[in-house]
């Protein structure tokens, strides 16, 4: 389902009608376990205003979905965590306003990892996500439930957010495409805070026009999130022509799914016939950006973290005496395994004795990976690759080992760390018929040309 | 290989602020042991006279005028969502 279909139905209908049913379908799709709050009440009454003139703009009556750590107002804002269970959310997330100022209508909140803490949503305080293709496999993640309302065409976009994948990921497991824009280029005010340093938010979408879009509503200057750039995303009509595009051979040896490897050397050949120039290269220092993110992520969260305390807001435990036991036994009610676990490692890297070795010397290593980057983007315009090395894995299978589940992360967190544009968008599907993503990667603020290049590739 | 013992792990849950229970503390162990054995390999890398990279936007010193800002987002809005309450002021056990 597109947006511009969508408009269709509003005005063959109305966006009353058209929200009623969005949110039977969203009821019928209870089994995926893709939303964990619905925000019927509120988005009734939009719809209303969208039918009554009060509401007008580009998206009038549009109905979307956000990832549940975005701040939005008609149900509580859970991070899919006990910790903020019942957490109702005083005020919403800039891009949720921008969204609402041209018209969209949020219908519900989707699921993550607990505190986007994971690939896979089986971290979820509330259960995991189940994928749109096959419901014995992970929907992704961590913003796997977001993925999942887009594939199973219950709204035509919903947002998520991607420190390390966690938007990438889930679009190539549930056939969609994901966006993960330029750090900095929509505000993140109003957003859980994972990793400050490599935080973004973006959206998913059936089509790249779609994504086109809703980036370009979202883009731009926040004075409330200072980390923000002035708008610089302006979208392409036309695709460059012979652009110069770097396949990155690491992410292509034999320990790479052979249907993944397949798609993405289709979908070059697919850009070659379109006069593109594909060449081979390498990013030797992708081998160490693992074990990069896994240090400064960590660090970053247990900061991020801290603030979950029991006092302010979200869960207080019950029958305690001092103030220390109220933070201990909050925060272990509140987190799941994987959000101590993390927190735990970032307390260790940035502990005295442990700070040089770990922290800072990743810190250093992030510096040669961007390098890296940069003299590849000095002759390329753009790389290209396979999202994930796998297509969806069972629910269940990597649970045990988080090494295990870290590793998938491996294509997708070195643009993390660099602040760079990447988009997954669908490249066919494996043997047995689960979806595939093939990521487009491009240097800092060329998200509109890397967005067109993708949509001069999709198949009518 | 990083081995982490089980006053380590109190420790860093200590630094953490999570009480942990038995279970947890011996998956815990094991995982940050591995963890830390795997993230370790930077540690062979040469990194002299490379500059670390905290953040990567090149933005410096955003200022904005000292001004209050109204979100309209009242005191009791706030204080409603804290577990505990009295006199418009949140409740917290006793420090001292």
């Amino acid at each position: 389902m597109t947006i511009s279909e969508i408009k269709d139905q509003i005005k063959a209908s109305s966006a009353r009608v058209v929200v009623e049913k969005v949110i039977a379908k969203a009821r019928e799709k209870a089994e995926y376990h893709a939303l964990l709050n619905l925000t019927e009440e509120r988005a009734l009454q939009r719809a209303d205003d969208v039918d009554a003139g009060k509401i007008t703009g580009k998206l009038a009556g549009v109905p979307f979905v956000v990832k549940d750590n975005f701040l939005a107002f008609g149900a509580p804002t859970t991070a899919a965590s006990k910790m903020l269970e019942n957490f109702d959310a005083p005020l919403q997330a800039t891009a949720v306003e921008k969204l609402e100022a041209e018209g969209a209508i949020c219908i519900g909140k989707s699921n993550l990892d607990a505190f986007a803490h994971g690939g896979s949503t089986e971290n979820s305080a509330f259960g995991p996500t189940k994928n749109a293709y096959d419901t014995t496999r992970v929907s992704g993640g961590s913003s796997g439930g977001s993925a999942v309302v887009t594939a199973l065409d219950i709204v035509p976009f919903a947002l998520g957010s991607d420190t390390g994948g966690s938007i990438r990921q889930p679009a190539s497991f549930n056939g969609v495409v994901g966006v993960k824009p330029t750090y900095g280029m929509i505000s993140r005010y109003g957003v859980v805070a994972m990793a400050s340093s490599t935080d973004v938010i973006g959206s998913f979408t059936t089509n790249v026009a779609d994504a086109e879009l809703v980036s370009s509503i979202m883009a731009g200057r926040d004075d409330r999130d200072m980390t923000t750039l002035p708008d610089f995303f302006q979208i392409q009509n036309d695709v460059k022509l012979g652009q110069k595009i770097g396949l990155i051979k690491d992410f292509m040896t034999d320990g790479v799914d052979a249907d993944v490897r397949a798609r993405v050397n289709e979908y070059v050949e697919g850009l070659k016939a379109k006069g593109h120039i594909i060449e081979e290269v390498s990013l030797p220092m992708a081998e160490y950006a693992l074990a990069i993110y896994y240090i400064i992520v960590p660090a970053e969260l247990s900061s991020n973290l801290a603030r979950y305390d029991g006092i302010r807001y979200g869960h207080r435990a019950e029958g305690i005496k001092t103030l220390a036991e109220l933070y201990g036994r909050t925060r272990d009610q509140g987190f799941v395994t994987e959000n101590k676990r993390r927190i735990m490692i970032g307390s260790y890297v940035l502990s005295s004795g442990y700070f040089d070795a770990y922290y800072l010397q990743a810190q250093k290593v992030r510096t040669l990976l961007i390098n890296e980057f940069n003299e590849l983007f000095s002759k390329y315009d753009v790389l290209i690759g396979p999202v994930a090395p796998t297509p969806a894995f069972k629910l269940g299978e990597n649970t045990a080992d988080p090494i295990k589940m870290y590793l998938g992360d491996i294509m997708t967190v070195p643009t993390s760390l660099a602040g760079l544009p990447a988009i997954s968008v669908p490249a066919g599907r494996s043997e047995s018929g689960l979806p595939i993503g093939v990521q487009l990667m491009g240097p800092s603020q060329s998200d509109a040309r890397l967005l067109a290049l993708a949509r001069s590739m999709e198949v009518k | 290989m990083t081995q982490i013992t089980r006053d380590d792990v109190l420790h860093l849950a200590q630094l953490s602020s999570l009480e942990l229970n038995d279970s947890e503390i011996n998956e815990l162990q094991t995982d940050i042991s591995n963890i830390l054995g795997y993230v370790q390999q930077l540690s062979k890398l040469d990194t002299t006279g490379v500059e670390p990279t905290y953040q990567v936007t090149g933005l410096k010193n955003v200022w904005r005028d000292d001004k209050v800002i109204d979100y309209g987002i009242s005191r009791e809005e706030l204080l409603k969502r804290a577990p505990e309450s009295r006199d418009n002021q949140v409740k917290v056990p006793k420090v001292l």
